[in-house]
């Protein structure tokens, strides 16, 4: 191909943004320090609670979710032998 | 007084229907005046109730204004017209005028005050959106508009069998909030469920809205489930159940989001979590807890149409939105990546967005309320919500492993109308007091504290830095040409499967039956002939014609069961 590459097309590029991605929530977990919480329940009130319950709810539901193709995962022509067709309107 | 006839709704229902006798370019043109001048009607129509009209004895009240009413009137009208922007392109007339009439259909729904007009706008709905789905004249899309049509229809019916007993019982046809232990509630309740789709009622949903048009999809997305949530917040506001309903709705639609391959399907269980919110809110039934599902189906019905405009500009341009064939598309549309990307950082409820505003006003109803555990099931959503809205749909169709694929920019009108849900999103995200001033109940709510700010961005970014930590290492699930079996299982397979064995048993009940008596009757002839032979023994005084009719008898019997049961 002759087109110029991106600068996203760059392992480097992608590495920096997820590094600022991580500096990011280093970041927020110190703000938990630095304000007064109003939350509901006593919960919301432990240092890092909205980092720690986000991170691993992600990685939960993604990890479950391939259980579940383990189990439901079926070819594309399970119901009929045809794929969907292209479709322009 | 209004009379009935000054209804945006029949405007919208009757431009519709004529828009076929116009050529090209009055219908484009018309499909996006009429939504305008019925916004203006909207708009001029007094609050209370009005437009009275009488049917088989009936007393109907076909419109009535208030907060609740208008609001979502409002918001059908913003997005049909966002909606005929995007068709402009089109010159398929079905699908401009099926537009139309739908859209009146549903306006006619939140504005109908009795429960028979809101029962005869609710079954056009059905019936003209099916068309969304069989414009694209495809065998696929015309059995998946049929399954489509028999759900919608049966909720229909249900829905009337709920409002026969309770006239019959009250004599009352007046659509306000009842308690499930009036008769037909509860039937009333289910009707609107499977237009909501409640959990294990969901799947027509799944099923059809992303075999529709490029422009249908669109169109699907912004009413009917809507409908479903007004005529709840209508009805059963504060009914208990619907916390856990919605609870259970937010949740179990993630995970087929994650493995879901078709990133309209995607969108679909995104749609379908998205709604969870909202009926979460409405069991909560508190002042905040109405106006936050309100609020919530106002920004949602515009960054979901947003974010299906994206995906069927993809399927416009590119020819497929399976995540599998896509990538690296925001070389070649960097506009619609772009604006895609808006509708993903709403839909995720990031700061300044349209979901943020209105998202945190359901969790804080239910902070409110002390319901931790549905609080934590709505922050636990939140977090996949993020996932399949936030990055699978951006990420796999524009980024991720560049798929070779290049295409032109998606059309100007498409992007105009992208762009136009994109500055909503953004809008209503900045400035939320506009919105906030026309929800139902007048409370005070401030979303941008320093509470709710950092928690909501420590949410979202550890739960993107879970995707980053899973995806470079390779333990993302990857996108592969697949389908997963739901709930449409039961009837696409499963009860089929059922019947051919029911059938094929019957077949060979059948055809024992016939074997046996069919001997039977060879053996009584035979008798019979035997004994007329000897002339002795069984007849004795019997006449011969009473015999004729015992043998006469038994043949019709047993013509009669060769004919019921013989179906070869």
């Amino acid at each position: 191909m002759n087109e110029p590459k991106h600068w996203l097309d760059r392992p480097q590029s992608a590495t920096l943004l997820v590094r600022i991605l991580y500096l990011a929530c280093a970041a927020l977990l110190l703000a938990d320090l630095f304000y007064e919480r109003h939350g509901h329940f006593e919960f919301e009130h432990w240092f890092g609670f909205f980092c720690g319950f986000g991170f691993l709810a992600y990685v939960f539901i993604v990890n479950a979710a391939k259980v579940l193709r383990r189990l439901i995962g079926r070819p594309e022509t399970y119901y009929q032998s045809t794929p969907p067709e292209r479709d322009h309107d | 007084m209004t009379e009935w006839w000054a209804n945006p709704a029949l405007l919208l229902i009757i431009g519709g229907l004529l828009l076929p006798l116009l050529g090209p370019l009055p219908r484009r043109i018309m499909s996006l005046a009429l939504p305008a001048a019925s916004l203006v009607l909207l708009c001029c129509l007094p609050d209370g109730e009005s437009g009275r009209a009488v049917l088989f004895g009936l007393d109907l009240v076909t419109l009535r204004v208030d907060k609740l009413a208008f609001i979502f009137a409002l918001i059908f009208h913003i997005a049909a017209l966002i909606s005929a922007v995007y068709a402009w392109h089109l010159r398929d007339v079905l699908q401009h005028a099926s537009t139309l009439v739908y859209a009146g259909a549903a306006v006619g729904a939140v504005l109908a005050g009795d429960l028979i007009t809101m029962l005869l706008h609710w079954e056009l709905t059905a019936i003209s959106s099916v068309f969304l789905i069989w414009a694209r004249r495809t065998e696929r899309a015309y059995h998946v508009g049929m399954r489509y049509l028999l759900v919608q229809a049966g909720a229909g019916v249900l829905l009337l069998s709920g409002i026969v007993m309770r006239y019959t019982a009250t004599g009352d046809l007046a659509f306000e909030r009842m308690t499930l232990d009036e008769p037909g509630s509860l039937m009333m309740l289910v009707a609107i469920g499977v237009k909501c789709a409640f959990p294990l009622l969901h799947n027509w949903l799944q099923d059809a809205y992303p075999e529709a048009t490029v422009t249908g999809t669109v169109v699907l997305s912004i009413f009917t489930t809507k409908l479903a949530v007004y005529a709840l917040a209508r009805g059963f506001a504060g009914t208990e159940i619907l916390i856990w309903i919605g609870a259970a709705m937010t949740l179990f639609p993630i995970f087929f989001a994650v493995i879901e391959n078709d990133l309209r399907r995607v969108l679909s269980y995104s749609l379908n979590n998205q709604l969870g919110f909202m009926v979460c809110g409405i069991g909560i039934g508190t002042d905040l807890a109405i106006n936050g599902a309100a609020a919530h189906a106002f920004a949602h019905i515009i960054y979901k149409s947003l974010l299906f405009m994206a995906m069927g500009a993809v399927l416009y341009r590119v020819g497929t939105v399976k995540a599998s064939e896509l990538g690296g598309l925001y070389k070649s549309m960097p506009w619609t990546a772009g604006l895609c990307i808006v509708g993903s950082v709403s839909i995720s409820a990031f700061p300044l967005t349209s979901g943020f505003v209105t998202k945190s006003m359901i969790l804080s109803a239910a902070g409110e309320e002390h319901l931790w555990l549905p609080w934590l099931i709505l922050l636990f959503a939140s977090a996949g919500v993020l996932d399949h809205s936030g990055i699978k749909i951006p990420f796999f169709s524009f980024f991720a492993h560049d798929s070779g694929k290049r295409c032109q920019e998606a059309p100007s009108n498409m992007l105009l109308a992208m762009g136009a849900a994109a500055f909503l999103c953004i809008g209503i995200g900045v400035y939320p007091q506009p919105l906030y001033d026309l929800l139902p109940y007048a409370v005070a709510y401030s979303p941008y504290t320093a509470g709710h700010v950092i928690t909501q961005l420590q949410l979202l970014l550890f739960a993107a830095a879970g995707f980053a930590f899973l995806y470079r290492r390779g333990w993302y699930p990857p996108e592969i040409r697949s389908l997963n079996l739901d709930s449409d299982w039961i009837y696409r397979r499963a009860a089929p499967a059922l019947v051919g064995v029911a059938l094929r048993g019957l077949d060979r009940l059948g055809a024992a039956w016939q074997g046996l008596l069919g001997n039977l009757a060879r053996r009584s002839l035979a008798k019979v002939g035997q004994v007329q032979r000897h002339g002795a023994g069984l007849i004795g005084h019997q006449s011969t014609g009473s015999i004729t009719a015992w043998v006469t008898g038994a043949l019709a019997v047993l013509l009669m069961l060769s004919f019921l049961l013989g179906r070869s």
